[in-house]
């Protein structure tokens, strides 16, 4: 696990310094996090990095995560699709089985923290158990168009918090509490974002039979409708007509998920008899995943619905010019024109790729600002730094905070 | 080598560093966009004509205040996407003072041009209005003459010019920036004072900034070292 000073060489000393004057200012209070898992998905992965970073801070945090058996988690799930705005049946036997394994969480779980970070919904109803302290809800779910029954239920729990947090503007409710944009990061020394030699990449290449004798696009992303990868085929089909180019499709596909399946099965068809499309099936490979990206010319990201999209910013850290659905956290990591190209459609993102693949040196500088845009906003160094004034936040109710 | 004028009273760098805070309010029209910009908390209007300053530091030029951006890029109203994002911020001593403008030139466009009423953001694309919460730090960093004062300005990061010279100047309407307040006040150079309160901060990136006021530091205290 990396050390606050390995981050000196890329953010320079100065931002480092203002996180330990920031994390001196939180001294004698105690930050407890809750989620509903250790390892898998990405709170885990973001607090698995950032928790050591506070400790090391001096920031006194704990990390706690809540039981709940099968059936929780199937009700959960669907809470998440229902907010996601996608169909689905949730009944009164649900909210009472969420209540109940809610109930055995507020008895089981030691709540010490100042300030108590919930994450997502699964926990939420421990706020039944604040007494004195602080409480955040932190929302990682796209919730611009929630279902409004789900939505109900969980601001009954919402409104107890001191504040919440989103990804994106377009998720905000109107809520009688403060609500705050802090966007998820990535990390620069992370294995899909380090730096790597190129006898590594070439390796991976290699691998999966690719040549570098004509320009890549690549989109990654499991295979999932919501990525639209039939929609990426379309528009490297558009483009292919004018400028030879190749494209790489790469994700994974749970093998719980029917659906995913399905789609990757409906890519295949799309693309077959084309031998410039290259569809990889990847196991959790970061370093694959890191390689793949930086031998792409240009990086799509055609999603019709992203929660935030962090894939944009992996992809801008490289440096490479990127196209991108103006959807969800997305516009604000490409700004259109200044950090990279925004679509809407099909015919917008393959008119885009043309651009791009025609004028190399307008691509490099989009790309460039990209990697800048991400290094002042998108990585770890910042979230830790929102996380931190966040919780200095509770303390404060003025627009202009002396410290 | 001369001796350097000493100040009455230190100068104490601070930084500034800010939460994006959300309010819930969104526009879809340009009618809706000018109605909400006239309620909403002066915070706010700082937040979304400043926030690409910092943001984009390193973009020169620089994109346009939120405003303008939303204005030409989502509802593609480029001309007054122009009039907005060339609105010389600096002239605006008080946050209310640039509300005003910015409404009176969306209410002047609308008047003239009956179609720009029926211009809406597509779903997921409307103006979200957020402010800035900010958190002023002392940084360890303070000068007691002009040496100094260069010196320090070479080290500390650029949320600390910024704070400085935007937060102070329009934000906490201190009549100008800190750096041209002391060196008037403190150091009584009052041309000099001047003379950086006469940059334009707003169509350079916080690096030229820097250098710039590094540029005309040096210049001065060659001056004097010639006298």
């Amino acid at each position: 696990m990396a050390h606050i000073k390995e981050y000196i060489p890329i953010v320079g000393r100065s931002i480092v310094d203002d996180l330990q004057l920031i994390a001196d200012k939180l001294q004698g209070k105690t930050i407890q996090h809750i989620n509903s898992t250790a390892v898998g998905g990405g709170v885990a992965e973001i607090l698995n990095r950032m928790v050591p970073l506070l400790k090391e801070l001096g920031v006194d945090t704990r990390w706690d995560v809540i039981k709940g058996g099968e059936q929780f988690f199937e009700i959960t799930k669907k809470f998440h699709n229902a907010l996601h705005g996608r169909p689905e049946i949730i009944n009164q036997h649900d909210f009472d089985a969420f209540m109940e394994t809610t109930q055995k969480n507020i008895e089981e779980v030691d709540i010490s923290g100042n300030i108590v970070f919930v994450h997502d919904p699964q926990p939420i109803g421990l706020v039944k158990k604040k007494s004195g302290n602080k409480w955040i809800w932190r929302c990682h779910i796209d919730v611009s168009n929630p279902n409004q029954k789900v939505w109900k239920f969980l601001r009954g729990f919402i409104d107890q918090y001191d504040s919440a947090v989103f990804s994106a503007p377009s998720f905000s409710q109107h809520l009688p509490i403060r609500q705050f944009l802090i966007s998820p990061s990535i990390d620069p020394l992370s294995d899909k974002n380090k730096e790597l030699p190129q006898e590594t990449i070439d390796e991976v290449l290699q691998k999966y039979g690719i040549t570098k004798d004509k320009p890549i696009l690549t989109q990654i992303s499991r295979f999932d409708r919501l990525k639209d990868p039939l929609g990426v085929i379309e528009a490297y089909q558009q483009v292919k007509r004018h400028i030879d180019c190749q494209l790489i499709l790469a994700g994974g596909a749970a093998s719980d998920d029917p659906e995913g399946l399905r789609v990757l099965e409906e890519v295949k068809e799309k693309a077959k008899n084309d031998r410039d499309i290259h569809i990889l099936l990847l196991p959790q490979n970061d370093i694959e995943v890191n390689a793949l990206q930086r031998v792409a010319t240009i990086i799509i990201q055609k999603s019709l619905k992203e929660g935030f999209g962090l894939t944009v910013s992996e992809a801008l850290w490289k440096a490479k010019p990127v196209v991108a659905s103006n959807v969800g956290g997305i516009p604000l990591q490409v700004k259109h024109k200044y950090s990279g190209l925004l679509c809407h459609s099909v015919d917008g993102a393959a008119f885009a790729i043309k651009q791009l693949l025609n004028s190399p040196e307008y691509a490099k500088k989009l790309g460039e600002n990209g990697r800048e845009h991400i290094r002042s906003n998108f990585l770890l160094t910042r979230h830790l730094r929102d996380y931190m004034l966040l919780f200095l936040s509770l303390y404060h109710g003025e627009d202009v905070v002396y410290l | 080598m001369p001796e350097q004028i000493k100040a009455k009273e230190p100068f104490k760098f601070y930084t500034r560093l800010h939460l994006s805070e959300l309010t819930g309010l969104r526009a879809t029209t340009l009618g809706q966009l000018a109605g909400l910009i006239k309620k909403v908390p002066g915070s706010s209007i700082y937040h979304h004509t400043h926030r690409f300053l910092q943001q984009h530091q390193y973009l020169s030029p620089e994109p346009p205040n939120d405003f303008a951006y939303w204005v030409t890029e989502i509802l593609g109203e480029d001309e007054l996407g122009e009039k907005l994002a060339s609105i010389d911020t600096i002239q605006y001593s008080t946050i209310r003072a640039l509300r005003e403008k910015i409404v009176s030139t969306i209410e002047g466009h609308l008047k003239n041009n009956v179609l720009a009423k029926l211009r809406f953001a597509r779903s997921q694309e409307e103006f979200y209005f957020m402010k800035s919460v900010s958190f002023v730090l002392p940084t360890g960093y303070s000068a007691v003459d002009l040496k100094e004062f260069t010196e320090a300005l070479r080290k500390i990061t650029i949320d600390s010019i910024y704070f400085h010279i935007f937060e102070a100047r329009l934000r906490l309407e201190r009549g100008g920036n800190d750096f041209s307040n002391w060196i008037e006040d403190s150091l009584g150079d009052k041309g000099l004072a001047d003379e950086i309160s006469n940059l334009d901060p707003y169509t350079q990136t916080l690096e030229n900034l820097r250098n710039a006021l590094i540029r005309i530091l040096e210049k001065r205290m060659g001056t004097q070292w010639r006298t």
